[in-house]
């Protein structure tokens, strides 16, 4: 047997003129935990994509187990042993956990002998690997850490010899990130091969044998986990030094800005997603809504833009009632001082379509600076355009370049400009730095901080708890639609992940 | 990520692609001239000179593309909310009822450049009026408004027959149809435009519409890239939840939007009414609705891609006629074909050629990086 489970050669694929992975040398040994980091964009999943036959490679070696293969599709690579769990599952929401498994592998076109086959080898794997699922559960039903393990389950199923994981912490708990890492050094332990696809450096350094950083398409280095720094990974992946706390003084907080009492919040189905909740933001504070993703967080920030209604409650806009239950009019808000960075910046805080110049006045546009009568007033637009992109370092600095065409930084950089530089009373923003390269990330930390310190209130929603620990003066949990729990920033990840897990507040603090 | 494509010249992406794709319609319809027993190049030989050989020809391709401009601009202002109007047809039929209420009534009375205007205002309200509730059903209801639109397509063509059996016709005539119109409801001909170039014109309605045509298209442009209310209507078409954080409200722009294409396919009727039949007859649309959603999709939905491919399909029009006279073997029903291969390839299949040439350009593009020094990773 080879010593090496994986072998890239000189990998290089383009897409147009864009070339996403250019010269990729990767050996991942056999039996060990392999970490692929690097930012957005960097071209890990263009890679990992290669290795599961979605794409070909324009030239280079694939070398499985020593031998030197060609995967032109998903089912080559399955058969060759290699199995992905993606970010965004590929699981069939309505069905169960057996059928999901056994799907594209039923074995015959009557499914009788092949569920009791299934069952007995699902069985088999859970047991194996202490996986434990309930066969018969609905996907849709189950908790999303445990959606994942069947994802991991199908792959088994399936005889994955290698696992491909692409973030596969996204959307999961701190307490759930655990258990996944303990399952994956269990099936390392078991001779499986692991690679781990990530940009959060704390789990490369948790779980990992062996890191390679990506950097624009290249694969700049590949180290032992044990031999590296988080500091070092970092400056690898960006290319330069980076500060990864953020500093920031003591707030000197004013009088309260926001204030929102007993807001309910029920989804289109009628499911209640946000259930009576209360927060106060003050001038000069900045307040973290900490929380796993779902849990009522995105229908809190659109209530009280206006986007969404509320079903009861109140939400004050310094001091002043807004419509929340009624016809809140997200357009009289913002001019009214209410800043909103959206959670999604592709669907919401941006037209990807457009020019670059044309989302900077989006939300802004029927302001009398923007326009002459019913015509915009293209050269004010642009001319302001180019001041923001020039105060906000965007690049390219082309007012005229298609949205879609910048980096995920970049873009967001141009949300930030076009809400910031109205000098808000009030700002909320929504995972500011989902997607954004880790130099970008300091860049809107600063900025948010600076907003902070100008007097502004601010609301602040992540699923990075990292961020919302360095970032906040004062911390929100939110669980299934309420807040659990108030901390400093100065309260451990553990008790937070607690907290954000459901566990309740006193518990939390016992367990700690 | 990486987008699978990368932005191409505007020159490839707005020349070379269609071009291809109507290459390749053409090679295919060749194909069908062939198997039916005549030869392709003949073929194509009559089409381009049935439709600009000849002043009349000139004529009457303008003529068609008039129609086509209407209808297409209609579609397109849709298209940019992100509606698929369908019902251009039945919004011309009715707008031809507007047309015929102003010529009927101010035709004796006073002059053209008078009645022009007095239609054109009746044809766009009543083309209007007819996109108006699906847009409304649209908008309050979520009735999708392709079937809306279509349903009214018939509901129009229903109506139409009803008014031109019964109110409109005058007692005695045979046909359905309505009187001829006084003098002051018939349109100049714009035949000097065309003896400018050389050619003489008899018998082609070619008219006044056709500026009026150029100047809408003009007109939708500044409309969609230069008012805010276009500004809203593009941010609706691409993204109604970004619509919806810019606090637009959605309701009025569908509603406004489907009105104003409405409008544009009711003033199509202004051409064949007022500019060649010179009264309301059944059926006068002639399929201009349909064509125009694939003269909308070759030209992008921008008035610059609309009048050229206007013009083409009102060669194919034209030209088509001519093919039908002159070859026996090949019917009415053929050139029908021949311009159903235009809109596969043209519209339907668009993206077909699109990663070959990209992926041709891009090649271009990384040896050319590769002959200029490799940028350092430094910058994001």
């Amino acid at each position: 047997m080879a010593e090496y489970a994986i072998e890239l050669e000189g990998i290089n694929k383009s897409f147009g003129p864009v070339r996403a992975n250019r010269d990729i040398e990767l050996r991942v040994e056999r039996g060990t935990i392999h970490g692929i980091i690097g930012e957005n964009g960097a071209g890990k999943s263009t890679l990992m994509s290669i290795l599961y036959g979605f794409y070909q490679a324009d030239s280079g070696k694939i070398k499985v187990n020593g031998e030197t293969v060609t995967i032109n599709t998903p089912n080559h690579a399955i058969d060759l042993g290699i199995g992905m769990v993606h970010q965004h599952f590929m699981l069939v929401e309505n069905f169960t956990v057996l059928e999901n498994v056994m799907l594209g592998a039923e074995g015959a076109q009557l499914l009788r002998g092949g569920i009791s086959h299934a069952r007995g080898e699902l069985e088999r794997l859970e047991h194996e690997y202490s996986l434990d699922v309930d066969p018969d559960g609905i996907i849709q039903e189950l908790p999303v850490g445990l959606q994942q393990r069947v994802e991991i389950l199908k792959a088994l199923y399936r005889g994955a010899e290698i696992l491909i994981l692409d973030e596969p912490t996204g959307v999961l708990t701190p307490a759930e990130a655990d258990h996944l890492f303990r399952i994956l050094k269990q099936l390392k332990e078991q001779g499986k091969t692991i690679v781990l696809i990530t940009h959060k450096l704390r789990e490369i350094m948790a779980v990992t044998d062996n890191v390679s950083v990506m950097r624009q398409g290249t694969m700049v280095a590949t180290r032992r986990t044990a031999d590296t720094s988080v500091e070092e990974l970092a400056e690898l992946m960006v290319g330069r030094r980076v500060l990864l706390r953020v500093e920031k003084g003591e707030p000197t907080v004013g009088e309260t800005k926001l204030r929102v009492e007993s807001l309910t919040v029920k989804d289109s189905r009628g499911v209640t997603m946000v259930d009576n909740v209360s927060l106060d933001v003050r001038a000069g504070e900045i307040v973290g809504i900490a929380g796993v993703a779902g849990n009522g967080q995105s229908h809190l920030i659109e209530a009280i833009t206006g986007i969404r209604r509320a079903q009861t409650g109140r939400v004050l806009l310094d001091g002043e009632p807004i419509g929340v239950t009624g016809e809140a009019d997200p357009n009289l808000l913002r001019h009214r001082g209410l800043a909103h960075v959206p959670e999604d910046r592709h669907h919401m805080g941006l037209v990807l379509a457009f020019e670059e110049n044309e989302n900077a006045i989006l939300g802004y546009h029927d302001d009398d600076k923007y326009l002459s009568g019913p015509m915009l007033n293209i050269a004010a637009i642009r001319a302001d355009a180019e001041k923001k992109i020039t105060k906000y370092d965007i690049r390219p600095p082309n007012p005229r370049l298609k949205t879609a065409n910048f980096s995920g930084g970049n873009q967001q950089k141009i949300v930030l400009a076009r809400e910031m530089e109205r000098d808000p009373i009030v700002l909320i923003v929504g995972q500011p730095t989902r997607g954004v390269d880790v130099g970008a990330i300091e860049f809107i930390h600063k900025r948010i901080i600076e907003m902070r310190d100008q007097g502004k209130a601010v609301l602040l929603v992540s699923v990075e708890l990292d961020e919302i620990r360095s970032l906040s003066d004062r911390i929100l949990v939110m669980f299934a639609g309420r807040i659990v729990g108030e901390r400093t920033p100065d309260a451990t990840e553990g008790e937070l992940g607690l907290l954000m897990a459901g566990v309740e507040g006193d518990k939390a603090e016992a367990a700690e | 990520m990486a987008k699978p494509y990368a932005k191409l010249p505007g020159w490839v992406d707005y020349g070379l692609i269609p071009l291809v794709n109507l290459a390749v319609a053409f090679a295919v319809s060749g194909l069908v001239v062939l198997l039916v027993g005549e030869n392709p190049l003949r073929a194509a030989v009559l089409m381009v000179e049935g439709a600009f050989s000849t002043g009349d020809g000139i004529g009457y391709t303008l003529f068609y593309a008039t129609n086509f401009i209407f209808t297409g601009l209609c579609v397109a202002v849709a298209f940019h909310c992100g509606l698929f109007n369908i019902g251009g047809e039945g919004q011309a039929y009715v707008g031809g009822l507007g047309v015929a209420i102003g010529a009927l009534t101010f035709g004796a009375a006073l002059p053209w450049w008078i009645n022009l205007p007095i239609a054109t205002l009746l044809a766009a309200a009543m083309g209007a009026l007819w996109a108006l509730i699906p847009a409304y059903l649209q908008a309050k209801r979520g009735s999708h408004i392709v079937i809306t639109t279509i349903m009214f397509n018939f509901i129009a063509a229903s109506l139409m027959v009803w008014l031109l059996v019964g109110m409109l016709k005058p007692a005695g005539l045979m046909a359905p149809e309505t009187r001829r119109f006084a003098d002051g409801a018939v349109l100049p001909r714009l035949d000097w435009l065309i003896e400018m170039f050389g050619f003489t014109i008899r018998s082609a309605p070619f008219n006044i519409t056709f500026l009026l045509a150029l100047a809408s298209a003009y007109g939708v442009w500044v409309l969609i890239w230069r008012t805010r209310l276009g500004y809203e209507i593009r941010t609706m078409g691409f993204s109604p939840t970004a619509a919806k954080y810019a606090g637009i409200n959605q309701t009025r722009i569908i509603v406004i939007t489907m009105m104003i294409s409405g409008a544009l396919a009711g003033m199509m009727a202004l051409n064949p009414v007022m500019g060649a039949q010179n009264r309301l007859q059944l059926d006068f649309v002639t399929g201009a609705g349909f064509v125009g959603i694939a003269v909308a999709l070759m030209g992008r939905s921008h008035p610059a891609g609309i009048i050229p491919a206007a013009i083409l399909f009102g060669m194919l029009y034209q030209g088509g006629a001519e093919i039908a006279f002159e070859m026996p073997a090949i019917s009415r029903d053929m050139i029908v074909i021949i311009q159903g291969l235009v809109i596969l390839f043209a519209g339907a299949l668009e993206h077909m050629f699109r990663p070959a040439i990209s992926a041709f350009f891009g090649r271009i593009a990384t040896s050319e990086m590769k002959a200029a020094p490799a940028t350092t990773g430094e910058t994001h």
